[in-house]
């Protein structure tokens, strides 16, 4: 085939998606961050105004807590997933009985939308009728019925569990297709030479198992540092902006007082702080990877 | 291993999943309960695991409240709409992306990256505005338009996946036979990819369904809103009436999502497994 005929070939398959990506998303995405160097304010003219925002960021409180509490946030909802997730695909991996049935019933918390994950867990943490203040008076863990959602000290770890419940069928089944896709030639092998069970795990499953987990870690990482929806439900941020994550500040400041350009200029921070945790990341699991061999 | 052992082994997976589950299963267990709860049982500060007596008058108010259906149907013809599209665009598309080789490839595999790192809040000003020009604010189709492409670099990384282990010779002999690109994708490839599609499918029909911050900014209409912006609306008023209805609306709300889970879970496992794990 000539190689211009080839070209336009691929160009009209390309072409169907290339409109829509630019103008829904790679247009709108430079402006974006574009808007995180001006002082816009809804239904103002835009003024270009350099790292201005970042000056006023940096010496933000509020600011300094989202993030905090967005980093805090993050790390523990996608450490809980992926260790819960893996234990949970590890589990169904050993294909018994009924292993289908619970495969999907595991999927549940992923079938409802963010928003009744925050509606449910906001019932199940209520003050007077919540099933939480119920099981834990009945087993003796508390004296009385704790309000945890505007308590100072339970908010972020309530928040937390709500976070990791939701999130768990997704690494789960992730994991679990991981896990699959693991020759089975490579037990029969390990089998022959008298491996145990523990020993299968730490020498063939987990190593077999690291690019997938590595990029279910990363994506989760940067899904939860954008989440929304649950928090927004369950706390609206508070009490007293604790659980204010970075996506509901940018909110605020963008919706409730009209600050476009300084939320945009949260979001840019936010981009650039989850490419430095995610860069890390990758190059320590990269270098564990590269290393043994080299040895 | 000894049978002895095999039996405990087995029966401690069981012990451990069903435990698992439980944690899992509770919550819409518990609203499901709340939501058959008379509003005088919900709030008489006994709450039991069971109602005393199965009311569905909560499930009645929800459908004699025209909004919250309106809402559900929204965000139904959304699903589809969006489901349709990033599928039918990212076929052709991963298509080019595996059997031609160019610059343009990395372009798109470096958008297909990057994308999932960027909030969701540094687009949606812009995009208000770009929607506001081409007259698609406020209007299920733009925000379909919006859900389209923000479930294509997942649609478009599965099927790229899956794309890759298809043999090449397949499409060459139906070339020999004198068929066109057209023709090669969708009645050889097609078929062939069914399980890819069908986990591709289920993907963006869930995200599209359970997406709230588009839906929040980009529609104002209410009319045009979508289910989770209707039921938001409703939290932090929620009296004394309102936790029973809610809880109706929830549990319905989640049922979609499941049906789609269940109907193609065999599909949605096999392409999984290919289309995201082989690199």
């Amino acid at each position: 085939m000539l190689a211009h005929k080839k070209n336009r070939r691929q160009l009209a398959l390309l072409l169907p998606i290339l409109l829509p990506v630019v103008l829904i998303s790679v247009l709108p995405l430079m402006r974006g961050v574009y808007l995180g160097f001006t002082d816009y304010r809804l239904g103002d003219e835009v003024h270009f105004n350099g790292y201005e925002n970042y000056v006023q960021l940096f010496h933000d409180t509020f600011f300094w807590q989202s993030f905090r509490v967005g980093i805090v946030w993050t790390v523990a909802v996608t450490a809980g997933q992926i260790l819960l997730g893996l234990g949970l695909a590890l589990l169904l991996n050993t294909r018994i009985r009924f292993s289908s049935i619970y495969a999907v019933l595991m999927l549940v918390p992923w079938a409802m939308p963010p928003i009744i994950r925050g509606i449910v867990w906001r019932q199940l943490f209520d003050l007077d009728t919540g099933a939480v203040n119920v099981i834990f008076s009945a087993l003796g863990i508390i004296d009385k019925p704790i309000n945890w959602l505007s308590s100072f000290e339970y908010a972020i770890p309530a928040v937390i569990i709500a976070g990791i419940w939701g999130e768990v069928p997704k690494a789960a089944v992730f994991l679990l297709a991981g896990l699959q896709a693991i020759p089975h030639s490579l037990y029969e092998a390990a089998r022959i030479d008298g491996a145990s069970r523990s020993n299968e795990l730490r020498h063939i499953t987990l190593p077999s198992l690291k690019p997938i987990l590595a990029a279910i870690v990363s994506l989760s990482f940067m899904w939860n540092f954008n989440t929304f929806g649950i928090v927004w439900v369950l706390t609206q941020g508070g009490p007293g902006g604790l659980t204010r994550l970075p996506m509901l500040a940018a909110y605020e400041e963008a919706f409730r007082y009209g600050y476009v350009g300084y939320a945009a200029a949260i979001g840019n921070v936010m981009v650039v702080v989850i490419s430095l945790i995610l860069f890390a990341y990758l190059r320590i699991e990269l270098k564990e990877r590269i290393s043994p061999a080299k040895v | 291993m000894t049978k002895k052992k095999k039996i405990l082994f087995t029966a401690g997976t069981h012990a451990g999943l069903i435990l698992f589950i439980s944690f899992l299963l509770f919550p819409l267990f518990w609203l499901t309960v709340t939501s058959l709860k008379s509003t005088t049982e919900i709030y008489s500060g006994s709450a039991n695991m069971f109602p005393h007596i199965i009311s569905w008058s909560h499930y009645a108010s929800v459908v004699r409240e025209e909004h919250i259906l309106q809402s559900m149907w929204n965000s139904l013809i959304v699903g589809i709409i969006s489901t349709i599209g990033s599928v039918a665009l990212a076929l052709p598309a991963s298509y080019a992306l595996v059997r031609y080789k160019s610059p343009a490839n990395n372009a798109v595999l470096g958008w297909i990256l990057s994308s999932q790192i960027f909030p969701a809040v540094l687009l949606v000003i812009p995009l208000y505005v770009i929607l506001r020009n081409l007259h698609m604010t406020d209007s299920l189709f733009g925000l379909s338009l919006v859900y389209i492409v923000w479930s294509l670099p997942f649609v478009l990384w599965m099927l790229h996946g899956y794309m890759k282990g298809v043999p090449v010779e397949l499409e060459e002999a139906a070339m020999m036979d004198g068929a066109t690109t057209t023709q090669v994708l969708f009645r050889v490839l097609f078929p062939i990819l069914l399980p890819a599609i069908g986990a591709s499918a289920v993907f963006s029909f869930v995200s599209s369904w359970n997406e709230f911050f588009f839906a929040l900014v980009l529609l104002k209409r209410p009319d045009y809103i979508t289910l989770p912006v209707e039921l938001a609306q409703y939290t932090g008023m929620e009296g004394q009436a309102r936790t029973g209805p809610l809880a109706a609306a929830s549990v319905i709300a989640t049922i979609p999502s499941l049906l789609v889970f269940i109907v193609m879970r065999r599909w949605f496992a096999s392409g999984l497994i290919a289309g995201a794990v082989k690199e």
